[in-house]
């Protein structure tokens, strides 16, 4: 949901997987509401690996691990890859996740997580690695997340990086405004373009 | 010495905005029941209607079951989305083809096939696989939800321009190769983010070789290279194909639209940020053996040492095994990467004179009712139930398991889908991406077989 991003400082959720896919992140089968309702996509978070078959919580997958909370979620590097479906930012959203941090992300699911004012970091291979190392040595590791500064810091090692951010994005998050609050304010501009446009094709 | 897909971005972008974003005209958006309804429900919140109305097209196709589509469906959440969809579109005022429309299909099969998607077009829809449309010469990429409404709303969307990668294939494909294994050799020497970041234009003898159905099938699969798109260059092949469709230019309109199509080509100097270079006389029949689809090797070939441990368990696959022998439980021929005409007469000119295994269920599944009318027009129905195999009605199917079409846990299925990640096609599911020609070979000899041996 909308919400002004200014600095998240939390402890995570490690994943080190690689190649997750939004199949992974919330399954078909859970798309078929019609509503945006962010809690049920949230409840249903890594359904099938947080869930045994027979309903039951999976003991040995990090969300249901009570050392690992907090607000962010760190992952292995291609995260979010496969299905469009924005749904699956909806499931991240949901649980609770601000922020996800990893060497790379989809680009279709980048877009998405943006676009439900969940920040995707991008940081280094060695700086993933690293942090994957803090959190298993000390689950309590915090990260903070500035986004102001577009940097990021380990607190347990103190190593930081910048990461990018689209100055016109940045501005969407720490003012909590979207894309579509945007464009329509642009109506004049697209109907200049399409007459234009129309001429270029039509002459 | 701009490439094509500069030309076709760079001529649909209505301004910079601060940042490097840029707002794009879209000319054609496709809705499907699963990505839009909370698209629809943002408009009706923020109180307006669809810019371009005329420019949006809707079908479902996700949910649909593949038999007994005259009557309701059963399962209500499915039938409460395919509702909302249809309700949606008559509330905004646009063309819809619903259940049983003559024009109903994957949205990634009916685009092309009707006219719908034309060269130099921009095209968006709320599901990755829209890169398919690239194949006519577009510039065609999956969106969100949120992304969705902003179309919509706008006719636009702001993005980052991707960068521009070339792919060129060169040479003669090899017998029973075809568009999907070219696909699946790519990913397995790219990876599955090996082309993120890109929009990809595919190029060279083996390309251009393939047909229209051939080229959709590559272009289909461009995201699962991490690709924001891939499209082919247009051609006689493609003004052939599009000549006459429903929606496509007629007359003067048409002979004007192809002179200018004719112009979009990469200039010669045109510079790639990447170009990768593949031979395609090394491109064998491939199969998956893992749970993305980057994990492809030659169906003659053997699992790899070092693959992910947490994938060769769920497959209950082990490294230094062969591929062909394996047992086949479901063999699934259809999907937006395999579901068109060319794809059934593959099928059938392996099964033709042979019987379906004793144990494989098939679902063979056209991308659409006009797949499925040629099929039976071309008498390849005979051909597939003299073998034993039965054609149901169109939609996605098993390729994401969303209606009854699901494959038990711990099962195998040789699909020509797009996905085998886990419990793509249902919880617990198996699955081993091939072309039509090696599902074929498969669903007639209940193991996994190379169809060269077989045709």
């Amino acid at each position: 949901m909308k919400q002004r991003f200014d600095i998240v400082e939390s402890s995570c959720v490690p994943l080190p997987i690689d190649n997750i896919d939004t199949d992974q992140i919330i399954p078909a089968r859970f798309l078929k509401a019609t509503t945006r309702d962010e809690r049920f996509f949230g409840e249903n978070l890594f359904r099938d690996w947080r869930f045994r078959p027979d309903g039951s919580p999976d003991p040995s997958f990090v969300l249901n691990d009570p050392r690992f909370k907090g607000d962010i979620l760190v992952a292995g590097k291609n995260f979010g890859c496969g299905s469009s479906r924005e749904h699956a930012a909806w499931a991240i959203a949901g649980f609770g996740f601000k922020v996800v941090i990893s060497s790379s992300f989809a680009d279709i699911h980048k877009n998405n997580e943006l676009n439900n004012f969940v920040l995707p970091v991008v940081v280094s291979e060695a700086f993933l690695s690293d942090l994957f190392r803090s959190i298993a040595d000390d689950p309590s590791t915090i990260v903070r997340v500035d986004v102001p500064s577009q940097t990021v810091t380990n607190l347990a090692t103190g190593a930081r990086e910048s990461f990018d951010l689209n100055p016109y994005k940045k501005y969407c998050l720490m003012n909590a405004l979207d894309d579509i609050d945007f464009l329509l304010l642009q109506s004049d501009k697209i109907e200049t373009f399409e007459k234009d446009r129309y001429e270029i094709i039509n002459r | 010495m701009n490439t094509l897909f500069d030309k076709i971005w760079d001529s649909h972008v209505v301004q910079r905005v601060d940042g490097g974003l840029e707002q794009l005209y879209i000319d054609r958006l496709y809705c499907h029941e699963v990505t839009s309804p909370q698209a629809f429900d943002g408009l009706r919140h923020r109180g307006i209607r669809c810019f371009r109305p005329e420019r949006i097209i809707c079908m479902p196709d996700h949910n649909i079951p593949t038999t007994g589509q005259e009557s309701p469906i059963l399962d209500p959440v499915s039938k409460k989305q395919v509702d909302t969809l249809s309700s949606n579109a008559a509330e905004f005022g646009l063309t819809h083809f619903g259940v049983m429309h003559k024009h109903n299909g994957i949205v990634h099969v009916v685009g092309p096939e009707k006219g719908l998607s034309l060269p130099g077009m921009t095209i968006v829809c709320g599901d990755s696989h829209t890169s398919t449309h690239g194949a006519v010469g577009a510039v065609a990429f999956g969106i969100g939800t949120s992304e969705v409404e902003m179309v919509l709303a706008s006719q636009c969307v702001l993005q980052q321009k991707p960068k521009s990668m070339r792919i060129t294939v060169e040479g003669p494909l090899g017998k029973g190769v075809t568009a999907k294994d070219i696909a699946l050799y790519l990913m397995s020497e790219i990876s599955t983010s090996g082309a993120t970041g890109y929009f990809v234009e595919y190029s060279g003898s083996a390309v251009r070789a393939l047909s229209m159905e051939g080229r959709l099938t590559l272009c289909n699969l461009s995201i699962e290279m991490g690709a924001r798109g891939g499209f082919v260059a247009p051609d006689e092949t493609t003004f052939n194909y599009m000549k006459g469709k429903e929606y496509a230019p007629k007359g003067e309109d048409w002979d004007k639209a192809v002179a200018q199509w004719r112009n979009l080509k990469s200039d010669e100097d045109a510079v790639f940020d990447k170009e990768l270079f593949f031979d395609a006389t090394l491109i064998e029949p491939m199969v998956t053996f893992g749970t993305n689809p980057g994990a492809g090797i030659p169906i003659t070939g053997f699992i790899p040492q070092g693959y992910s441990a947490k994938s060769l368990s769920y497959m209950n696959f082990h490294e230094g095994e062969r591929m062909i022998g394996k047992p086949v439980d479901y063999v699934f021929l259809g999907a937006c990467t395999n579901g068109r005409i060319e794809d059934f007469r593959n099928f059938a000119s392996i099964v033709k004179g042979r019987h379906k295994a004793p144990g494989v269920v098939a679902w063979l599944v056209p991308g659409s009712w006009a797949v499925r009318r040629q099929i039976e027009e071309e008498g390849l129905d005979r051909v597939l139930m003299e073998a034993g195999f039965e054609i149901r009605q169109p939609g996605c199917s098993a390729c994401l398991a969303m209606n009854e079409d699901r494959v038990p846990p711990g099962k195998y299925c040789v699909s020509t889908s797009n996905r085998n990640f886990e419990g793509r096609q249902g919880p617990g599911s198996r699955t081993i991406l091939a072309s039509p020609l090696t599902a074929a070979a498969a669903a007639v000899t209940g193991v996994i077989t190379d169809p060269r041996g077989l045709s």
